[in-house]
């Protein structure tokens, strides 16, 4: 088996598994109890938040533990909206953000707030002049991800938040669900003041995550409960979850796979290049790991089945919104061509990926244009 | 960027003529007792300053990490190393200049040529460096008096030496140099601060803590040893003694009228803490009293609490305001710590209207119906005494 959806989800690490339930059998007190064992879970918990704040180069921000990305990006967006109603109801993020950011600011716009949404080049960039024309006096959240799920955009996040900072008293927030692991992503002076990370895209365990945010930030709370995580996140924390979470951290922030991917995009690139009716929609300097093409005149899904049968797994864009019939947010944002809309397969690659694997990954693919009878260019 | 070694420039100690060596001596043993968990890590002390190298990168890190909260270290540079050979200092250059912020900076290159053999000479050294770095960060700025970057290369016989940046170390004198003290930790704001300054004059420290079981937790003890722990982290480890209270406490409520039972309850915290201060050989007794604060640091309050003992006590807090001594803790890191929610043995048993002004001569009367000494005897006697360094929870390592 070739598994290339590896944006969609990873494979667990064996030691990540191992640690949640070690921990599970170990340290199974509930961290807010005051006996000795709740001390023991506590003092776990907190090295785990220890850890996640040192890989994200920030002695003294704030870890908020979540049941992912989608939570953590609601935490972020209508947290920090309504903590900084007072000053303001404007927010500003991109048209190609993942739906939980989305859906997100569809409930604010529901309950007053305004939102503006950056539009993206071909490449699926935001423009930044554009940026610096939509902050107002009275914006207080803007939300940017730091790559795109489907095509693997990287945004210039760095500028993005200098010229936030530089006109506004915004929070800024960066998903980087899709980028942690894969591209440095710090809460330095330079950086988001708020990001997103989810473990399941960096072979940890699914339904965990965090929201990092610079030291004395805090959104107002969405949900209600016994105040845990400083008031923001009520519900017992889950401290195998917590430690699984810094554990996948810690291993993806070690991964030197980076530049191999790179080389393995580049060669794809050039392969699927010599064929006719088939388009890289990647831009050449996104995330090295995610692949989009597109095919002319057939659905990605036809893509996506042959592939499978062949022991090659993709997805068609991103496996969120693949089993819709639309062709997506992002892909209409790019404006691509109608002729290729519907021909999205997106090949992201992960620790587990090989040099062969790359191989047949090229034998399929000239299977594929010959059962289409596309010619090479 | 990976540096060769670092450079630290010794505090206030380079005045302190004939003790120098001892002071240096000294900085020595507390660096390296910070640096214990760093096995690559080799110091080498002279005269006015000091070497630290560490042949692994990550050790290097941690050691850049830790300095700046060292007393007795004025400050100290990174120093990238390479041949002594005009292409690969200017090669070095370009990596260290890399590792720092440039934009819209000014600098300027100065060169000591130690090696007088060496082909170029200083000036034609200076334009060499200086264009060659002005041609890769166009953005810097030149500027000869009070530059932002001072890039001071180095010529010796054994290879040049390159550095670029001054980190500020935290002053003070190395802990240690100034004798020894036992500080009354309570678990508060103010006592891990007082602690702090009296290291920062060189003062290494014990810690005394009352604890009063089942009414104070294992939570309020575990506090107590994290503020030891933190303080620690400033050169020298502090030894904790904890003392149980709880009998003491009891005999006292019994025996002297609620408005004066704090008055006693200090005194013989005092008293205890003097005998242990006489055993572990310290001089002085460090409190975090301010003037005022509460009914026990009223100049009449201390008055009678100080009669048990002629050890001088040292109240380096005693001018400071309730806000300044927050902001010192939230800067050295107890703050958090002290404003955990646990009871600690002053809280509990306090009476509701203690005496702003006790009078010594009332105290002494009611406390001469009852002798305390065997129970001070025994508490003393009893005492716990936390001497392990920090142990690092290795049980959670494998799992993180």
């Amino acid at each position: 088996m070739v598994y290339f959806d590896n944006s969609a989800t990873t494979r667990p690490d064996e030691e990540v598994l191992t640690s949640f339930v070690e921990t599970n059998r170990r340290f199974f007190a509930n961290p807010a109890s005051i006996h000795g064992k709740g001390r023991e879970a506590e003092t776990l918990l907190d090295r785990s938040r220890d850890q996640i704040r040192s890989l994200l180069g920030s002695q003294d921000g704030e870890v908020i533990f979540t049941s992912g990305g989608t939570e953590a990006n609601n935490l972020a967006i209508i947290g920090f909206a309504y903590a900084h109603r007072s000053r303001g109801s404007h927010i500003i993020t991109t048209s190609i953000e993942h739906p939980s950011v989305l859906h997100a600011c569809d409930f604010l716009e529901r309950n007053g707030f305004e939102v503006d949404y950056l539009s993206v080049d071909a490449d699926g960039r935001i423009s930044l002049d554009e940026l610096e024309k939509l902050l107002r006096k009275d914006t207080t959240v803007v939300s940017i991800m730091h790559v795109n799920n489907e095509i693997g955009t990287i945004q210039p996040i760095e500028q993005a938040v200098e010229i936030v900072h530089r006109h506004s008293r915004a929070v800024f927030h960066s998903d980087c669900v899709q980028s942690f692991g894969k591209l440095p992503v710090l809460l330095s002076d330079k950086g988001p003041d708020a990001i997103t990370v989810s473990a399941h895209k960096i072979n940890g365990l699914k339904n965990s995550g965090i929201l990092a945010m610079k030291k004395g930030m805090t959104p107002t709370p969405i949900n209600f409960g016994g105040g845990q995580e400083k008031g923001v996140r009520s519900g017992t924390v889950s401290v195998p979850n917590a430690v699984a979470v810094a554990k996948a951290m810690r291993l993806s922030a070690v991964d030197r796979e980076q530049e191999t991917y790179r080389l393995w995009k580049n060669r794809l690139i050039q392969y699927v290049n010599q064929y006719e009716g088939v388009q890289v929609i990647s831009p050449q300097f996104g995330a090295p790991h995610i692949l989009s093409l597109a095919f002319s005149k057939i659905k990605g899904e036809v893509a996506v089945n042959y592939f499978q049968e062949h022991g090659i797994f993709l997805s068609t864009s991103s496996a969120c919104s693949s089993k819709s019939s639309n062709a997506g947010h992002v892909i209409e944002a790019i404006h691509l061509d109608h002729d290729f809309k519907f021909g999205v397969v997106r090949i992201s690659f992960g620790k587990d990926n090989t040099e062969e694997d790359i191989k047949k990954f090229e034998d399929v693919f000239s299977g594929f244009m010959n059962l289409l009878g596309r010619d090479l260019n | 960027m990976e540096w060769n070694e670092l450079l630290i420039r010794y505090g206030e100690l380079s005045l302190k003529g004939r003790n120098r060596n001892t002071f240096v001596r000294r900085l020595k043993k507390n660096i390296q007792l910070a640096m214990r968990d760093l096995p690559t890590v080799r110091l080498r002390a002279e005269r006015d300053r000091m070497f630290l190298q560490a042949s692994d990168n990550a050790d290097m890190k941690k050691a850049i990490e830790r300095l700046p909260f060292i007393f007795g270290i004025q400050s100290f540079s990174p120093v990238a190393k390479c041949q002594a050979d005009l292409e690969a200092i200017k090669e070095k250059t370009l990596d260290v200049m890399g590792s720092i912020e440039t934009a819209g900076k000014t600098f300027k290159v100065e060169i000591k040529r130690s090696d007088k053999t060496f082909p170029l000479v200083t000036g034609e050294l200076q334009q060499e460096i200086g264009g060659h770095v002005l041609r890769h960060f166009p953005e810097l700025g030149v500027k000869m008096k009070k530059p932002d970057i001072q890039l001071l290369v180095d010529i010796r016989k054994d290879g040049a030496f390159l550095t670029a940046m001054t980190y500020k170390g935290a002053g003070g004198m190395p802990v240690g140099s100034n004798g020894h003290s036992l500080l009354m930790l309570s678990g508060g704001i103010d006592s891990p601060v007082a602690g702090y300054l009296m290291m920062k004059r060189g003062v290494s420290l014990d810690a005394i803590h009352f604890a009063s079981p089942p009414f104070t937790s294992e939570m309020a003890k575990k506090k107590v040893m994290d503020l030891a722990d933190r303080l620690g982290s400033f050169g020298a480890h502090v030894r904790l003694h904890i003392i149980p209270f709880t009998e003491l406490q009891q005999a006292i409520v019994k025996q002297v009228p609620n408005n004066l039972s704090m008055t006693t309850t200090r005194r013989i915290m005092l008293e205890i803490a003097d005998k242990v201060r006489e055993e572990i050989g310290a001089m002085g007794i460090v409190t975090g009293e301010s003037l005022g604060q509460v009914a026990s640091q009223t100049l009449d309050s201390m008055t009678a609490i100080n009669a048990v003992t002629a050890t001088p006590v040292l109240r380096p807090l005693i001018a400071s305001d309730k806000l300044e001594i927050i902001d010192l803790a939230q800067q050295i890191g107890t703050y958090d710590i002290s404003i955990r929610p646990f009871e600690d043995c002053c809280t509990i048993f306090t009476p509701s209207n203690p005496k702003t002004k006790p009078r010594l001569e009332k105290v002494t009367h009611y406390e001469s119906y009852f002798d305390f000494s065997p129970l001070i005897e025994e508490a003393v006697a009893k005492r716990a005494v936390m001497d392990e360094m920090s142990t690092p929870q290795n049980e959670f390592d494998d799992l993180l």
